[in-house]
Formats: C-alpha cells, structure tokens, sequence
C-alpha cells in the first residue's frame, strides 16, 4: 500500500473499472438518501480521498467481525476500500506484535490526534476494575478512555461494541459494557449483528471517507440504510406466515416446502438488518434462505432473549412453574378461605332463631 | 430500557408473575366457590341433575327467541365480540405456538389477513358494547367501575395485537411487547373482575341446569 | 335476637348464600337481558327493576364477607356495607318489583337463577322487618288462622255442603287410606268453588278415592310467598302431618302456581326429608287420567280461547304439555300466545305481588304485557290453572275494560265430562 496514493488512484491499479466504481458512487448515495445529482460529487471525493488513519481495537471478542469482513471470496470495491484505509492498529491483522503494536497504536492516535477513525469490537469488561481483560497489562477500559478522546468518530463493529453482545449475556460475568455505555462524547455508530453484514461495515466506512460524517441512525444508532429494514417484513418466506403456514420442526413437509420458520423461533419480527436483502457470501443466501430462523443477533440482548429456538409468542421464563406454584398456593388458600367461609355460615346458622309470626312487622315492636 | 429488553421481560417473569397471578386468582375464587356447598335437593325428582347440568352448558349459549327478538344487535353483538374474540385467540398461528408450548395442544392456523379482519371486527363489536352500556338506561344504571376495567382490559390485546400485526404504530419489537404486556394485564385483572365468568359460567349454568334437569323443568 | 332487626335480616341472608349463589354472582356480566325478560321493566322501562340489580344487598353480602378480595376491601374498611338503608330502598324491589316469576333465570346467558336469589334475599328482608304490610298479614293469618285470607273449617263445610247438594257427590273429609287427598287454596273455597266441584266430579268418573284434611286444607304457602322458610316449614308441615296421619299416597296441589313450588320442591327440603307421599299439581293427575283413559268427554268449547301458563306451573314445576293435552280434548279453537309455555310471561300478581297493596298499581302497569299478548291473538276466553294468576286476570282485565271471561281448566274440563247419569240418556 502506497502511502500517498489517492482512492481513485488505488481502485485503478486493482483493476476497478469506472464504471464498476460509479455503480459504488450511486450506491452509496442512495444509502445516504441523496439524489442522484450527487453522485458525481461523491465519485469526485472519493477519487481524491486520502488514506485516512484507522485504529481498531478488540477487546472481549471472537474474531468473528473481522473474519467477517475480510473472509469475503471475491473482493468488492467495498472490501478494497478496507484494503485502502491506513489500519494502522489491529491485533489480527497487523503484522507487529508486542511491544511494537503498542507503539504503532501510539504514534497513529499522536500523528492522526482528533481526526482518526477508531472502530472497536468486543465489550469491555469493567468489572473489578476492568481486570478481566487486558492488553499489553492495559485493561480494556483504559485503553478504549484513552483512545477514544483522540478519535473523530467510533465505530462499533458487532453486536458485543455496539450492545454488550454474547459476554454481556445473563450473569454477566466481566460486566461487560457496550462502547457507548463508556463513551458518551464522541460520535458512535453501532454496527451490530453476530456477525454484521460486511457490506454494512464498509458501507459505513465508504460513507466516513466520502462525507466526512457518520451516516443516519435510528434509535439504536445503528445506521438506518443497513439496519431500517425489519427481515420480517423483508422475508420471503413472509407469505407463508401470512397463510399461517408453518414449518414445526426443522424437517418436516413444511420445511422442505419453504414455509415460515416463526414456530422454530425465528426471530425476524423483531429484527432489524439486512440480511434478506443484502444477504451473505456476495449475496447468495442468509439464514432463512438456508432454513434456520433468525436468530436476532443485530438487537441488544438477543443472547437473553429466551431460547433461539423459541417462537417469539411463547413465554421464555417459567410459566409451568409459575402455574403450578400459583396453583398450589391456592388450593391452599382457597382450602383455608373455604373453612372460613364455611365457619362463617355456620355461625350465622348458629345463631339463626327460628323466625316467629309475630316478628314479621317491625311497628309492632317499635 | 429498550423495546428489545421490554420484549423480553414480557414474555419472561412479566408473563410468569402474570399467568401466576391469573391462575391464583381463578383457582382461588373458583374453590370459594365450591367450597361453599349446596344442599342436596330432597324433593323428589324427575330426570337426571347430571344431564341437565351438561345439557344447560351447552344450550344457555342459545338466545330465548322472545328477548332476542327483543335486543338483537345487542345479543348478536355480544356473540360477535366473544367469538372473534376467540378465533382471533385460538387461530392465529403465533397464538396456536403459545397455546402448544404451555399445553402441547396445536391445530392448523387461519391466515393473517383472516385474523387481522376478524381482530377489527371484534374491535368494532367492543366500542359498539361500550356505546350500548353507556347509552342503555339498565346497563348504565347496573354497570361499575369493574365493568368499564374488564372492557378496557379485553379491548386493549386486541388493539394492540392489531397494531403490531399491521405495523401501523411503534417497531414491531415495541408493539408485540405491549400487546403481550396487555394480555398480562388482562389476566392480573381477569379473576378481580366479571371476567370470572370465563369460568364461572360454566358452573353457573350447571347449577341451574342441575336444578332443572332433576326436577324436569325447562332450563 | 328477637324482634326484626337489619343484624337479624343481615344474617338470614348470610345463611342463605352457597355455592350456586356464590357462581351466580361471580358470572354475571352486567348484560342487562334480565331486565329484558323482566315484566316490571318492560313495562315500566324503571332500570331499578332489572332482575339483577335487586339482589344487589345480596351480591354485596356475599362480596365482602365470602371472597377474599371482599374481605380485604372490608378490611381496609372500603368496602360497601349493607345497611339499614339498603333494607328500606329494596324492599319495594325485591317485593313489589318481582313475581319470582323466574322468566330472568331462564334467559341469563351465563345460567344465574336470579330469581330462585330473590326467593333468598326475602329471608332478610322479611327477618329484618322489612316486607310488605299485605304480605305480612296473609302470613299472619296462614300462621294463626290456617288461610292467608282467613278461611276456617266451618268456611270450607259450608262450601262442601253446597257442592254435595249441587253435584250429589260425597266430598269425602279426613278419609283414611284414599289415594289422594287434595288441598284446595282459600281463593278456590271463597271465589272459584266450581274447582271443588270439578274435583268431585272427575274423581267420580275416574273411579278414584280421595279426601280433604280437615286440619290441612289450605295449599297456599305465604311464608314461600314473604321468604321466610320457618313459617313456610311449618304450613308445609301442617299437611306433610295430614297426609301422612292419613296414609294417602298422593296429595295433589290445586290449581295455583307458588303452592305447587311449595309443597312439591321446596316442601321437602324445608322439613328436611323427603315425603312419604308424592306431590301432583291436579293438571298433572289429570293427564295421567286422561292417558289412562279414565276421562271421558264430551263436546268441545267452541269460543277461541287460550291458556295461560302460570310462571309456577311452567318455569318452576316443568307442567307445560299436560294443559295443552287437555285443551286438546275440550277446546276446538285453542291458540297459543306468542311465548307461551316456559317463556310465557306473568300476570304480574305471582311471588306475592297480589297479596301486597301496595304494589297494586305497579301490577296493574306490568300487566299491560299481558295485555298486548291477548290483543295480539284476539280470544274470547282465557283458561289457567291457578286461582291467583286467575284473580290478577281477572283484575287486569278489567283495568284495561278488557272482555274476556277467566276460567280454570279443571273447571273447563268437568264442564264437557261425560257423566254416567246422562250416559244412560244418550
């Protein structure tokens, strides 16, 4: 990688045709909702951006977001973009190692101070002082207080940097935190999803080096051209649930036959990503396609969320408990209230004096 | 909290104190009841108690002809809410899972568009109930605070069942754990209010088709 | 306790409430049909008189002392008690407004006997002091004298002599070991002696024996009427001990509607045990003789007439098909009023209404139902089969300057008996 080469200058020697890097232009305008007329706008920036400077820390993850994004088979202009920025700090995939990495990591936020990009996964451990995972003896939360006060932007990639993910699960060991848990001053974009789709992450970045900003979030501030759309409502098994066709189980006629997977907790309904559009492996399939519900995995909480195999509709706590308890306790009270009740009457009965004729009138006796 | 987290706590230890509360409540005033006992009737009979008991059950969900002919939109409406109530209730797919997963009981399920239509259709014969009780002179003077609660209470999952299933109002997330937070509150309100009747009717009507059924009279 | 008190009436209710009553109010939706199949609030369009609501002290009762909910609101001390206030508002309700004709109980959709809960209620209320000054008087007199309107013995020889001589039939009085004995209500000894008559003469031709008690004649039960279960013990048990001094096997209850409620279901339960005799209303012993063919007429009523279905009879007593089945063997143009049978509605006098002055022109209000279902159908005689409806028709009919003459249907029947002495003349 060149140091001095602009984007425009590096899509060309990858073999980038103009017009394969227009159809990117026009796509990233519509993501950002701008009209057409802005395109060549956009293909101007972005021929002449420059590298910016990346710092990309990993804190409790498993790699997953960044296998990810580089395991794609064939590249895309989205994934040579990636392969353009300045990663001038990632555990896996840079080549310095100890001591060195540190260094790197410190003279990148000293050279790039208030205008590098840092895009973290993982939740960060606060916990005991945050001691459940540390970096070159730093714990997490130091290490992301310290470089998030140089960054110009932050990017949580996955669902544990944006919500806390898998290690935030119920009990919470670590006492892990999202990254907006602890930083509260900078502008975030959650990318979540377990893992996000790659072109969400590259989309986002392609967005940072065109406008300079991060893109439209909704109220989880994930970016909405990626995260708007419910895959429910996008489905298209969604027919089926209309029809009330349902697989039961994962090979029976419904099944083969395609139909909703909603009875096998597919947790479409409540999901917002956009994997039934923009699908997975350079748009071949995701999940439904393949016949396993959705599991969720782009909401906070999702782990938490009852079992992935639970339809949505069904109770996920103990409700059988909670009846035969319930039902229990009031035989028990009722056996109690019925020997009141029953006491009750019979004092009344007790004290019943056969009504006399004469007793009828009250004048009389008045 | 967000929506997601209000969803879960709705269908976790919401619905379990919920279900718990409802079952408690029902099998505690239903035991009251019972418990109460009755007198054996020494009069001598004509026919079979049992018979009677089972047959009232049934047949006491039939209008008189003489007061239907009376109050029809009222009693025809009274059917439509309690059987699109129902069918809403019993065959809409997401419900058939609920009900399969708390009894392993599970049927073919109506469509969507089906459901959502007899979901407004109830909807209608609810606020059309509620106009008859504030506007009839025997239902306004003999209605309370309890029954305007258990309308409210029985209108409310509908509404927001409707609401989640046409994605008109709020994210889905947000909808389904209102309408499932509804149906909670439906049931922490059913066994304090008229709503027993879900229940009690049964009984009712047994007692008095007993009555008649041994002494041979018409119930 | 001595004397009425709301304490006294308060407990009398408490006693009163068991499981059925405890499902009744845990059912009851507030739907209002009640009211819809209600004569006094049909006719007066007075939502105080829906059925319901009139049980209402009851209801209240049962709330705050048998549930547990109650019990917390009273606890807290906010709950709604039941209070001597309550007592005075209700009576003319629970009295005047209500012919314990049963018609709500029968289209409740959730199966409430609501009228078999105002039959309760009327233990307080009338242990509580708190019952009509008529009913308390034809309580009195049944209690004291025997008849609620005053009828002794010599009363009833006089009438028995002048049926002797008019039909030359014995009337067997105090007879051991008859098949039958038959009670008669004062209003039959005093208005409506054709009934003896027709008695005799049917027996006659049945060829089966049969007697009057001199010591248990009267049928009708006030303390049924005014709710109070002791006195309606005692007058129960006046001909529970003729009957079985006696030994006949069957008493037959005359033409009246809460009579036969009284000495057939509520008899027994009231004294604790069961009869050793069975109870008959006398339409349903002459059915049984018309199936057997004892009964044999002649000649058929000519005018368009029908039959008024005494609520007692019909809701409370399951006697629908025998009356029609005797219609069918004297009247030639009987028709039906539209909800005739289980759902006929009441003349408005049964429960006690007739009894109490008070309510006369509450009656009379409520008896304009009757009135448009007679208009309806246009007859020129109305046959039933009890002597109160009878009297209350009778009344109405000449409110509304109605003419159409009240029969009974015993009576009615006797009049087309073939009879042997005219046997012989062809």
């Amino acid at each position: 990688m060149s140091d001095n080469k602009t984007l425009g200058e590096h899509l060309r020697e990858r073999g980038v045709s103009r017009r394969g890097f227009m159809k990117f232009c026009a796509a990233t305008a519509s993501l950002m909702a701008l009209p057409p007329a802005m395109i060549p706008a956009i293909a101007e920036t972005l021929q002449n951006a420059r590298r910016p400077s990346v710092i990309w820390l990993s804190f409790q993850e498993c790699t997953g977001c960044t296998e990810s994004l580089t395991r794609s088979h064939a590249p895309t202009v989205e994934s040579l973009i990636f392969d353009y920025i300045s990663l001038d700090y990632h555990h896996t995939l840079q080549a310095a190692s100890g001591e060195a990495a540190e260094q790197a990591r410190e003279a990148a936020m000293k050279e790039n101070w208030g205008k590098y990009l840092l895009v973290v996964d993982g939740s960060i451990p606060q916990r005991d002082g945050g001691v459940y995972s540390t970096i070159a003896g730093m714990t997490n939360l130091e290490m992301l207080q310290e470089v998030a006060k140089g960054a110009a932007a932050i990017v949580s990639v996955g669902t544990c940097a944006a919500f806390g993910g898998l290690p935030k699960a119920d009990p919470n060991p670590t006492g892990a935190a999202a990254v907006s848990q602890i930083v509260t001053d900078k502008p975030i974009v959650n990318i979540p999803g377990c893992p996000p789709i790659p072109v969400a992450i590259t989309g986002v970045l392609a967005q940072y080096l065109t406008l300079g900003k991060l893109p439209e979030m909704d109220h989880l501030g994930r970016p909405k051209a990626f995260y708007g759309q419910n895959i429910h409502d996008r489905c298209y098994r969604r027919p089926f649930y209309e029809r009330g066709q349902f697989a039961e189980t994962f090979d029976d006629e419904g099944a083969k036959k395609g139909w909703c997977l909603f009875k096998l907790g597919c947790k479409g309904p409540t999901t917002y990503n956009a994997c039934a559009t923009a699908k997975w492996n350079e748009g071949t399939s995701f999940p439904i396609q393949s016949g396993h519900g959705c599991i969720g995995c782009s909401e906070p909480d999702f782990w938490d969320a009852g079992g992935f195999y639970k339809a949505l509709s069904v109770p996920i706590g103990d409700a059988a408990g909670a009846i035969t308890a319930a039902a229990a306790a009031a035989a028990a009270a009722g056996l109690a209230a019925g020997a009141v009740n029953r006491y009750h009457k019979q004092v009344a009965q007790a004290a019943h004096e056969p009504l006399k004729v004469e007793e009828l009138s009250r004048e009389e006796k008045s | 909290m967000t929506a997601e987290t209000l969803l879960t706590w709705a269908r976790g230890s919401a619905f379990d104190w919920a279900i718990g509360i409802f079952v408690f409540g029902m099998v505690l005033r239903l035991i009251e009841v019972l418990s109460l006992g009755k007198k054996p009737d020494l009069a001598e009979g004509r026919g079979s108690g049992v018979k009677g008991g089972l047959k009232t059950i049934v047949t006491r969900s039939i209008p008189r002809a003489s007061v239907f002919a009376r109050e029809p939109v009222r009693i025809t409406n009274g059917y439509v809410f309690h059987v699109g109530f129902l069918l809403v209730l019993l065959f809409y797919g997401p419900h058939i899972e609920f009900i399969e997963n708390l009894t392993g009981l599970s049927w073919p399920a109506l469509p969507g568009g089906i459901i959502a239509g007899l979901g407004m259709i109830t909807m209608a014969s609810l606020v059309l109930a509620l106009i008859f009780r504030l506007r009839n002179p025997v239902l306004r003077h003999i209605s309370t605070v309890n029954d305007y609660l258990a309308w409210a209470v029985t209108l409310l999952p509908v509404l927001t069942g409707y609401l989640a299933y046409s994605h008109a109002v709020l994210p889905y997330t947000a909808m389904l754990a209102l309408h499932i937070l509804s149906i909670e509150l439906l049931l922490v309100v059913a066994p304090f209010t008229k709503l027993t009747h879900m229940f009690s009717f049964a009984l009712s009507r047994w007692y008095q088709g007993y009555q008649a059924g041994y002494r041979g009279i018409e119930s | 306790m001595s004397g009425p008190s709301v304490e006294k009436g308060i407990n009398f209710i408490r006693e009163q409430i068991d499981a059925p009553v405890a499902s009744f109010f845990s059912s009851c939706v507030h739907c209002g049909m009640c009211a819809e199949a209600c004569l006094f609030y049909t006719q007066t369009g007075d939502p105080r008189y829906t059925p319901i609501y009139k049980v209402e002290p009851m209801r209240r009762l049962w709330e705050n002392e048998f549930t547990l909910w109650g019990r917390i609101k009273s606890t807290l001390g906010i709950a709604k008690k039941v209070t001597e206030e309550d007592f005075a508002q209700w009576e003319e309700l629970v009295y005047d407004g209500c012919s314990l004709c049963g018609r709500c109980s029968l289209v409740c959709p959730v199966g409430n006997d609501i009228s078999g809960m105002i039959r309760k209620i009327r233990e307080g209320f009338s242990a509580a002091g708190y019952a009509p000054e008529g009913l308390i008087g034809a309580t009195t007199r049944a209690i004291t004298i025997g008849s609620p309107m005053g009828v002794r013995l010599p009363a009833l020889k006089a009438q028995i002599g002048h049926v002797e001589k008019e039909t030359g039939i014995e009337i067997p009085l105090d007879r051991a070991g008859a098949e039958y004995m038959v009670l008669l209500s004062s209003m039959e000894i005093m208005n409506f002696p054709e009934y003896l008559q027709a008695i005799a003469r049917i027996m006659r031709q049945a060829g089966r024996t049969w007697t009057i008690s001199s010591k248990a004649f009267e049928a009708t039960n006030s303390g049924i009427q005014i709710g109070a279960s002791d006195l309606a013990r005692e007058l129960v048990q006046r001909v529970v001990d003729a009957a079985e001094e006696l030994g006949v096997q069957t008493v037959i209850s005359p033409e009246c509607g809460h009579a036969y409620t009284a000495i057939r279901w509520e008899g027994p339960n009231l004294i604790g045990r069961p009869f050793k005799f069975k109870v008959r209303h006398i339409l349903e012993v002459l059915d049984e003789f018309r199936e057997q063919g004892l009964i044999k007429t002649r000649g058929k009523e000519q005018a368009r007439l029908t039959f008024h279905d005494p609520c007692q009879l019909v809701r409370k007593g399951g006697v629908v098909e025998q009356p029609r089945h005797l219609l069918d063997l004297v009247a030639e143009n009987f028709v039906e009023m539209t909800d005739h049978g289980a759902m006929n509605w009441c003349c408005g006098g049964g429960g006690g209404v007739s009894a109490n002055e008070r309510a006369d022109e509450l009656r009379l209000k409520a008896f304009r139902q009757k009135k448009s279902q007679l208009d309806e159908i246009g007859v020129e005689t109305l046959v039933t089969a009890c002597a109160n409806c009878r009297i209350t028709l009778e009344e109405g009919l000449e409110e509304y300057e109605m003419d159409i003459p009240v029969v009974g249907l015993t009576e009615t029947l006797a009049e087309h008996l073939v009879e042997e002495d005219q046997e012989g003349q062809g």
